[in-house]
């Protein structure tokens, strides 16, 4: 039995490391490869750690491009579109949660089916109502829809205040508060996970998004990174090692913020959702 | 009876205009969401429909032409069943492959190892950059002289294919690439089989029941919800699947990889094509509703929610 139970755990570890440098050796492989010397780019069998670590390969590349200006656009554009999405998101999840009314069913399974509807559908139309106000070739169609709430995180909020306590606000409707004040007051610093979860994923779409851009923005001026990597890998003459570069450059934040907000993550993704 | 009747009036204000609030104040607060359905989903829907049926042009009059667009598309457009072709192909390996990979991490992962933490997160890593990094990332990994998936193959003595440039690899490539990235269904699975009481297998193996049975008598039927909502979702966005083949191949070799999504884009923002590009969107959001409703109707003969009582 003892036996059996130890190749169990074994096999169990092989595996588990196995996977993990599946999904780790890509990862490694652009990384070595943003570092190579154009004579080492091209070898076969692959040379995984240069023999010397050309460093300046990060500046060239991104210098090559406006990345800077990319840059900010992507800052830009993420930072607006979060802080609307929290906001409305929140509030609208409130009133779904907290609010008893006629249809608040029926609105709430329509806002569900919403998710179901394929960008391709609204993306032609979109683009005439942008159009028609001016915004094609601006910043605003990648972040003002955010303002106004997005299905999948007031679904996910929604959840995360059913799992409070109700006398919360009865408590503070006795002391006179508003509902607002009762949304603003208590529940906003009580949805802090919730809203840390929301934001983590909105900055990551906002981050990664790529038809967005591509179908909204002309100018190389007003380019998002992603835009501005397709581009670039496009180009007559670039290297490799010069579009590992950027990927990596362009993947440092998303990372970043990966390792901090890996708690809420991992722990809130589902914990709010797909139970039946 | 007068000073009665007089008295009840204010009552009556006071509960109407309270009412009245209780209706207003809700809707205030669901009042973002309902402006932006209504402003970016629900009218570009419906204008779409309307769309579709005209020979709508980005530039000069559009013109009716009733069920022209849907006609042409069925019959005289040998690109839209190629793309459709492409894209089923793709779904048909990857909703599967996604579900059976993704569970088999979760059910790896949730087996109390040293080093969960660690593990978890290079299993979830990719999925933080997904998008064009990633379509970056395996157009390198995937180079068929000095890409390191050919090297690993060439050291069990298979020389691999030139992988995007070859018709027959593509969309498979795309199918890989894709499975790396989907770490959040991985996560959803794990946190279903978290939920699931230990008490069921303490109770299982007293009974004598293998590790095997336990699987497909607990773990399977306990994960149904779980994986239904995984399915849905990886149904509707393998149909919507375009990104890495504008990144990696542009559609080609030979149109292997020309997604439905990316023959719908084309002749939106290439051939400008409005009115017949809305008439393909269509006929793709009616598939995916389609194939969601029979997902949903068969989900009542194999999905077990917990507390249901069983009728037989």
């Amino acid at each position: 039995m003892k036996t059996k139970r130890r190749i169990e755990k074994s096999t169990i570890y092989i595996l588990l490391i196995f996977f993990s440098l599946l999904f780790l050796a890509p990862f490694f492989w652009m990384l070595s490869t943003s570092v190579k010397s154009p004579e080492e780019l091209y070898l076969f069998p692959p040379k995984w750690i240069p023999s010397t670590f050309e460093w300046s390969n990060f500046k060239e590349a991104w210098m090559s491009q406006p990345f800077n200006q990319f840059f900010m656009n992507t800052v830009i554009v993420t930072g607006m579109s979060t802080i609307g999405q929290l906001l409305s998101s929140s509030l609208v999840a409130y009133g779904f949660a907290r609010f008893k009314f006629k249809g608040r069913d029926f609105l709430f399974i329509v806002l569900l089916s919403s998710m179901m509807i394929p960008w391709e559908v609204t993306m032609i139309p979109q683009y005439m109502e942008f159009n028609y106000l001016g915004w094609i070739n601006t910043l605003k169609p990648l972040f003002v829809p955010s303002w106004f709430g997005a299905p999948f995180y007031i679904f996910l909020m929604r959840q995360f205040i059913m799992s409070i306590p109700k006398e919360l606000d009865e408590a503070a409707r006795m002391d006179g508060a508003n509902p607002f004040q009762i949304y603003y007051k208590i529940y906003l610093p009580l949805m802090k996970p919730s809203l840390i979860l929301v934001a983590v994923f909105n900055i990551l779409t906002c981050w990664n998004d790529y038809l967005g851009p591509l179908v909204f923005l002309n100018d190389q001026s007003k380019y998002t990174l992603t835009l501005g990597l397709a581009q670039f890998k496009g180009m007559f003459g670039v290297d490799m090692e010069g579009i590992m570069a950027v990927t990596f450059l362009i993947s440092i934040p998303p990372l970043i913020l990966f390792f901090f907000a890996q708690r809420y993550i991992v722990e809130d993704t589902s914990r709010s959702g797909v139970k039946g | 009876m007068k000073p009665v009747y007089a008295a009840a009036a204010p009552v009556e204000t006071i509960k109407k205009t309270k009412k009245r609030w209780d209706i207003i104040v809700p809707l205030l607060f669901i009042a973002p969401w309902i402006i932006g359905f209504l402003a970016f989903t629900l009218g570009p829907l419906l204008y779409s429909l309307f769309i579709s049926f005209f020979d709508w042009p980005i530039v000069g009059e559009a013109k009716f032409i009733g069920l022209d667009n849907y006609k042409t598309m069925f019959t005289e457009d040998p690109l839209f069943w190629e793309s459709l072709g492409v894209t089923v192909k793709f779904a048909a390996l990857f909703v599967p492959l996604n579900i059976i990979t993704s569970l088999f991490l979760a059910i790896l992962l949730n087996q109390k190892v040293k080093g969960y933490s660690f593990f978890r997160t290079f299993f979830y890593l990719p999925s933080v950059i997904s998008g064009v990094a990633l379509a970056m990332i395996w157009a390198w990994v995937y180079n068929g002289e000095y890409g390191i998936l050919n090297y690993f193959l060439s050291l069990i003595g298979v020389k691999g294919p030139d992988w995007l440039n070859n018709p027959n690899w593509a969309l498979i490539a795309m199918v890989i690439a894709s499975l790396w990235g989907q770490g959040t269904m991985m996560l959803i699975f794990l946190a279903g089989l978290k939920a699931i009481p230990g008490e069921l297998y303490e109770a299982a193996s007293i009974d004598g029941a293998n590790k095997i049975q336990q699987f497909f008598k607990i773990t399977i039927p306990m994960l149904t919800p779980t994986i239904l909502f995984n399915l849905i979702t990886t149904i509707i966005s393998a149909f919507q699947q375009l990104t890495l083949a504008l990144v990696l191949t542009g559609g080609g070799p030979l149109k292997s990889t020309y997604f439905y999504a990316m023959y719908v884009y084309e002749n939106a923002f290439k051939y400008f094509k409005m009115g017949y590009s809305s008439a393909n969107a269509w006929f793709m959001f009616v598939i995916v509703l389609v194939l969601t409703l029979i997902v949903f109707k068969s989900s009542s003969a194999w999905v077990y929610y917990e507390g249901e009582v069983k009728n037989k």
